[in-house]
């Protein structure tokens, strides 16, 4: 595709993450929300659509501009002012922001007119350069796409029974606004869905799902869905666990999904949120956010400051999965064994992860390594702390998993935590010990020393007896003869009976 | 082994007469010498008796013995020095066991070595346990229970040893996963193991075990934190008999009920104290383990016996014990339908057993062996008619606290039992009539009739007339028994091992006199018999060596010289109880030269002062526990108190008046009576 549009000196990657915001604001009107109330007012609201149907100003296309005006100011608010006598008696939509929206809109109509009107000048050199035409003919494609959008989110905005929040038609705008908004619209999706030999019939086409009210609700249409790549602009790390291993566990039948394939550079983009008017990028939408606050008071209102609506709708729009653009990738579409990925994040995930270089070195081991930064710091988190081991060496983050892997091999055994091996010394001691068989008499003195035996106590008690000249079972005869351990015994009067004693019960 | 012990005697008689320098016993083969030896078990003091005939008896005496239990560890080195083949060494006696000890025990015995049971001893760490393992390369049975600090260590120790059979670590709490997967890993021969109060052990461990050791036959984890997870690794084990698992609260109906495996060859299955078990999961356990003989669901108190209408027939249970389950008539007769095999049933503290039930039972099941219907308070003579008149090979019937029960129903069971070796009367409404036919039951071997306040010498006479093989009789709070009855005891039951008289108190030294003749007896209860003084008790030292447990508490008259009797003769002593005694320090001291003495509660000894008290502590090394008063407390030296503590031993600082008096047996039971009713 930027064979096809791109111009130089343009952030593709900014610009296809800009539709997606474009198209989140515009879906999130189309959602009925959960709340019961607001189904039912949103039913109610929907019954507008047939009566502003674009039909009657849409149906040609040739049209657009002048019908757009007169609709614009003459259909739409009477119909809103009556939906919101019966509703929402307060006004709840900004006029400001409604007249920049139609604003908006005028100024993108002249410039569609002003392209039609240069192929329409320029027709003898497109004659012999075709190609250059199918560009112009797909920018102006792309060019009424954005109007028509920007149409039905303003035309929302206007909807009484929808939340202000739901509706932030601040945030439409200010993606709207955008001076490279006509760059916008180039997702793969979008330019398969509009040929270059898209024609206004075409757009005829398109725009009937809007007169069938069912239709719209249920399955808006297809351009605006294939932009939805990322509903929830959410930072990395909160998506971790959608990681691009979970395609594989659902098993969609190809061709009930629409594929949607990225740019490398699209992908590796540092920022997805570009500030409409300075041009800033960000990594998260809550960021772009409070930065716009800077840019003026219509920043600054609970709408424009609210976050978009989170609702995933799937049920609502066809299935999407992307595919990996690297050739020869399981993930990549012309992949035999093509497996999908399910979301923008999960592509970037794999992507950076499979084909990437792993520049993430762990500060702490300084042996790991990992191309996703969330990777490195969940591993950061648990760096040196695998204290589940096996004998032979392997370590495990969790208990379970190490008597999994005890489990399947045989001669593999737990080891205990390094401090416990530490403590328990190899039997080094263990000939001492039987040398000093005396120790354990009961005498007095040695339980001292043997109380708190470690390899090192060992020694201590063998240092006690050797003066005893205990060595070996040499002294054995001592026990035989009895009053060895009563010897300093101040009781020794009393009769031991020792050798009276068979030694077993 | 009388007949031995005699000749024995006869030939020493002879060597001195004669003169003769060849020992007659010359003649004797080696073989023949090695079968009297095998026959030689029943009391430690014939070995001794035959090793002493000559040089080679000793000889041959020290090739043969296989088994020790030795008493004191300062003659260990001697004892294994001379008895170089033992292959079962106990040393639960030998309460503090270091690891210097286990070495030379290692070291000495190396291989021969076959088990080695370290239970409750102290003091010995994990090294010890390596040494063995380093060794004794053969061991293949290893107790180490009740050790409360013993840890993974151990284990991992244990787990080095290739021919572990079976392993018991029970109430080694600090054990984890960790130590039992080494031991599962390390010992694939494994056919015991009992991790039972090992709280640190949860699933993973115990299904490692299940997956390494596919030998095991026995296993036991009882008070653990398993839950249904671990279930079906462990009864894919194919040689799996008995499974122990009391006090399993992370167990429950679902555990069993969607065990999709049953085990074909587990014949004991314990659940007793499961509580969350109910009678869902008791049918399915029921019909998935087809072989089970033994099954004990003993205080499950959620679990109904009706359930067990819903089965066609267990035909090979057995055994079934109900203690404290909800029992009623009906399902009891259900019980009896589907047990068509039953030789052994426990309902005590059931309530609901009535006399219906029981007839209900014994109506099917003739050849019962033994029934239990301990505190079954509301069975009667009815009851005892049919068990006698339908049960007569019983050979065990417990029936303490069924007070309804007349004499007439006791003389039933003299008529009908003669195979009873196990009687329970204990609170029982039992005269000199129903004791005299009971002595009918000449097989006895255990008798307590405790707390039956009416009977009298007239009674037990007969009983030991009659009954030759009586091991356990228990007379607590039987005050009608005098010197004549206990002398008739004494005289008809020569294997009397264990006697209970606390309380009689028309006994004297006589009846002790009497007793001394039982050379077995080990223990001896004359709590509160205030007739008795030092003298029976020097006649029972002298007489009872193998005395164990020794309570004379309240026995007023004993004094120090008692003590000295203890001290010489008495070197199985590990029990006693002083208090109220009359020994003075020096009585004390000679009594803690005793190394066997583990276990003491001395309160309220007028005549010993804290030193002697401290002096004793010092000297009695085997100590473990010890009950004081309080007021010692702060008259023994802290250091001391530690000291002894390090040792291994755990004091009880009791606070107790003194008590001068105390009530007749007729007050307490009417006062023991009232507290149930209550």
């Amino acid at each position: 595709m930027k064979q096809i549009i791109g111009e130089p000196g343009i952030d593709l990657s900014s610009d296809s993450k800009m539709d997606l915001k474009l198209t989140r604001n515009s879906e999130s009107f189309h959602k009925p929300n959960s709340s019961n109330h607001n189904l039912n007012s949103f039913n109610q609201a929907s019954q507008y659509f047939p009566n502003l149907s674009p039909t009657n100003f849409l149906s040609r296309a040739e049209n657009l501009q002048q019908n757009l005006k007169t609709k614009s100011t003459n259909s739409f608010e009477p119909n809103l002012n009556s939906g919101m006598a019966t509703q929402n008696p307060p006004l709840d939509w900004d006029p400001h922001a409604m007249l920049s929206n139609l604003s908006f809109l005028e100024q993108k109509i002249h410039e569609v007119q002003s392209l039609v009107q240069s192929i329409i000048d320029q027709q003898a050199e497109f004659s012999s350069r075709p190609s250059e035409l199918a560009t112009r003919q797909q920018l102006a494609t792309a060019d009424l796409t954005c109007i028509i959008i920007q149409l039905i989110s303003t035309a929302g905005s206007l909807l009484p029974s929808i939340k202000n929040t739901l509706l932030s038609n601040n945030p439409a705008l200010r993606q709207l606004v955008n001076p490279d908004f006509n760059n916008n619209l180039k997702c793969e999706g979008l330019i398969r869905n509009f040929p270059e030999t898209a024609r206004n019939s075409e757009y005829e086409d398109l725009l009937r799902n809007l007169d069938n009210e069912a239709d719209w609700m249920k399955e808006p249409n297809p351009p605006l869905q294939s932009d939805i790549v990322d509903a929830n602009p959410i930072d990395e790390h909160d998506l971790k666990e959608s990681d691009d291993g979970d395609a594989e566990r659902e098993h969609l039948p190809p061709g009930s999904y629409i594929v949607l394939q990225l740019e490398k550079e699209e992908i590796l983009a540092p920022h997805t949120h570009f500030c409409v008017i300075c041009g800033k990028g960000f990594k998260r939408d809550a960021n772009l956010r409070m930065h716009m606050r800077g840019h003026g008071d219509e920043y600054k209102t609970p709408a424009a400051l609210a976050k978009p609506s989170k609702e995933p709708g799937s049920d609502v729009h066809p299935v999407t999965r992307y595919s990996c653009p690297f050739a020869g990738c399981k993930r990549n579409k012309e992949h035999k064994k093509f497996q999908p990925l399910k979301t923008i994040l999960c592509v970037k995930n794999h992507y950076k992860r499979s084909h990437c270089d792993k520049s993430y070195t762990c500060s702490r081991c300084h042996a790991k390594k990992f191309s996703v930064i969330a990777d490195l710091k969940t591993h950061e988190k648990h760096c040196g702390r695998d204290k589940w081991q096996c004998s032979c060496g392997t370590t495990f983050s969790r208990k379970d998993k190490l008597f999994g892997h005890v489990a399947l091999f045989q001669g593999h055994t737990p080891a205990l935590p390094m401090d416990e091996v530490k403590a328990s010394g190899s039997g080094q001691g263990n000939d001492d010990m039987t040398e000093d068989l005396g120790g354990y008499n009961g005498n007095f003195a040695s339980e001292e020393c043997l109380t708190s035996m470690d390899v090192k106590g060992i020694d201590e008690s063998r240092a006690y007896f050797s003066p005893m000249n205990f060595d070996g079972f040499g002294a054995l005869d001592e026990f035989g003869r009895g009053g060895f351990d009563l010897e300093d015994n101040p009781f020794a009067f009393i009769p031991s009976g020792f050798s009276q004693r068979s030694g077993d019960s | 082994m009388e007949p031995e012990k005699r000749m024995d005697k006869r030939i020493r008689v002879d060597l001195n007469l004669e003169q003769n320098p060849i020992s007659p016993f010359e003649s004797l083969s080696e073989e023949v010498l090695f079968l009297i030896l095998d026959l030689l078990n029943s009391n430690p003091l014939d070995r001794k008796s035959f090793s002493l005939v000559s040089r080679s008896f000793y000889k041959l005496e020290s090739c043969h013995r296989r088994w020790l239990t030795p008493l004191r560890l300062d003659l260990l080195p001697s004892i294994l020095t001379r008895y170089s083949s033992i292959s079962h060494l106990n040393l639960t006696l030998c309460s503090r066991l270091t690891d210097v000890t286990l070495a030379s025990i290692a070291s000495l015995l190396s291989s021969s070595l076959r088990s080695i049971n370290l239970s409750g001893s102290r003091s010995y760490t994990h090294k010890g346990i390596e040494c063995l393992a380093e060794k004794c390369f053969n061991l293949e049975e290893i107790d180490v229970s009740i050790r409360v600090d013993l840890g993974d260590e151990v284990a991992a120790a244990i787990g080095k040893m290739v021919k572990m059979e079976r392993v018991n670590m029970g109430r080694c709490k600090k054990v984890t996963d960790l130590g039992i997967g080494c031991i599962a890993a390390g010992c694939p021969n494994l056919k015991l193991l009992c991790v039972k109060g090992c709280v640190g052990v949860t699933d993973l461990g115990v299904k490692l075990v299940a997956v390494k050791c596919r030998k095991l036959q026995s296993l036991d984890v009882s008070f653990t934190m398993i839950t249904k997870k671990c279930l079906p690794a462990i009864m894919q084990l194919p040689n799996l008999e008995e499974f122990c698992m009391t006090g399993c609260l992370g167990i429950d109906n679902k555990a069993f009920v969607n065990l999709k495996q049953g085990c074909n060859s587990l014949q004991a299955l314990d659940m007793s104290n499961c509580e969350h078990m109910t009678d869902s999961g008791v049918l399915s356990i029921l019909q998935k383990y087809p072989n089970l003989y033994h099954l004990n669901l003993a205080s499950c108190s959620s679990v109904n016996v009706s359930i067990l209408s819903g089965l066609k027939s267990m035909c090979k249970l057995g055994s079934i014990k109900l203690d404290g389950c909800k029992v009623t008539a009906s399902g009891l007769k259900s019980l009896s339908n589907s047990c068509i095999s039953l030789k052994e049933l426990s309902l005590s503290k059931c309530p609901g057993v009535t006399d219906e039930g029981i007839s209900v039972i014994m109506a099917k099941h003739k050849d019962l062996v033994k029934l239990d219907v301990t505190c079954c308070r509301y069975i009667t003579d009815e009851s005892l008619s049919a068990i006698t008149s339908s049960c007569t090979s019983l050979v065990s019937l417990r029936m303490e606290s069924c007070t309804k029960l007349s004499s007439e129903g006791f003389r039933l069971i003299g008529q009908h039992c003669p195979k009873l070796e196990e009687l329970d009367l204990t609170d029982n409404d039992l005269d000199d009539e129903g004791l005299r036919s009971l002595a009918s039951c000449h097989n006895l071997v255990s008798l307590k009739i405790g707390i039956c306040l009416r009977i009298t010498d007239n009674g037990l006479i007969p009983v030991g007339q009659s009954c030759p093989r009586l091991q356990e009789l228990d007379l607590y709070r039987a005050i009608g028994i005098t010197d004549k009855g206990v002398s008739a005891i004494a005289d008809g039951c020569p294997h009397l091992e264990m006697i209970n008289m606390a309380y009689c108190t028309n006994i004297s030294d006589e009846s002790l006199k009497f007793l001394s003749k039982c050379s077995k007896l080990c223990i001896l209860e004359i709590r509160g018999c205030l007739q008795v003084s030092s003298v029976g008790i020097s006649a029972i030292a002298a007489g009872c060596r193998l005395l164990s447990k020794l309570d004379v508490k309240k026995c007023c008259e004993v004094n120090d010289a008692a003590m000295f009797s203890l001290a010489r003769y008495s070197h199985n002593l590990c029990q006693i109880h002083l208090s109220y005694c009359s020994v003075t320090d020096a009585g004390l001291l000679a009594l803690a030269c005793l190394g066997s003495l583990r276990n003491a509660t001395m309160l309220h000894l007028s005549g010993v002062s804290p030193k002697g008290l401290a002096t004793a502590l010092l000297m009695c090394h085997g100590l473990t526990k010890v009950k004081m008063h309080s007021s010692f407390k702060s008259s023994i030296p802290r250091a001391l108190i530690e000291h002894v503590e390090s040792r291994g031993c755990s004091f009880h600082w009791m606070y107790k008046p003194f008590q001068v008096d105390f009530e007749s047996s007729e007050l307490w039971k009417q006062q023991s009576h009232d507290l149930f009713v209550e």
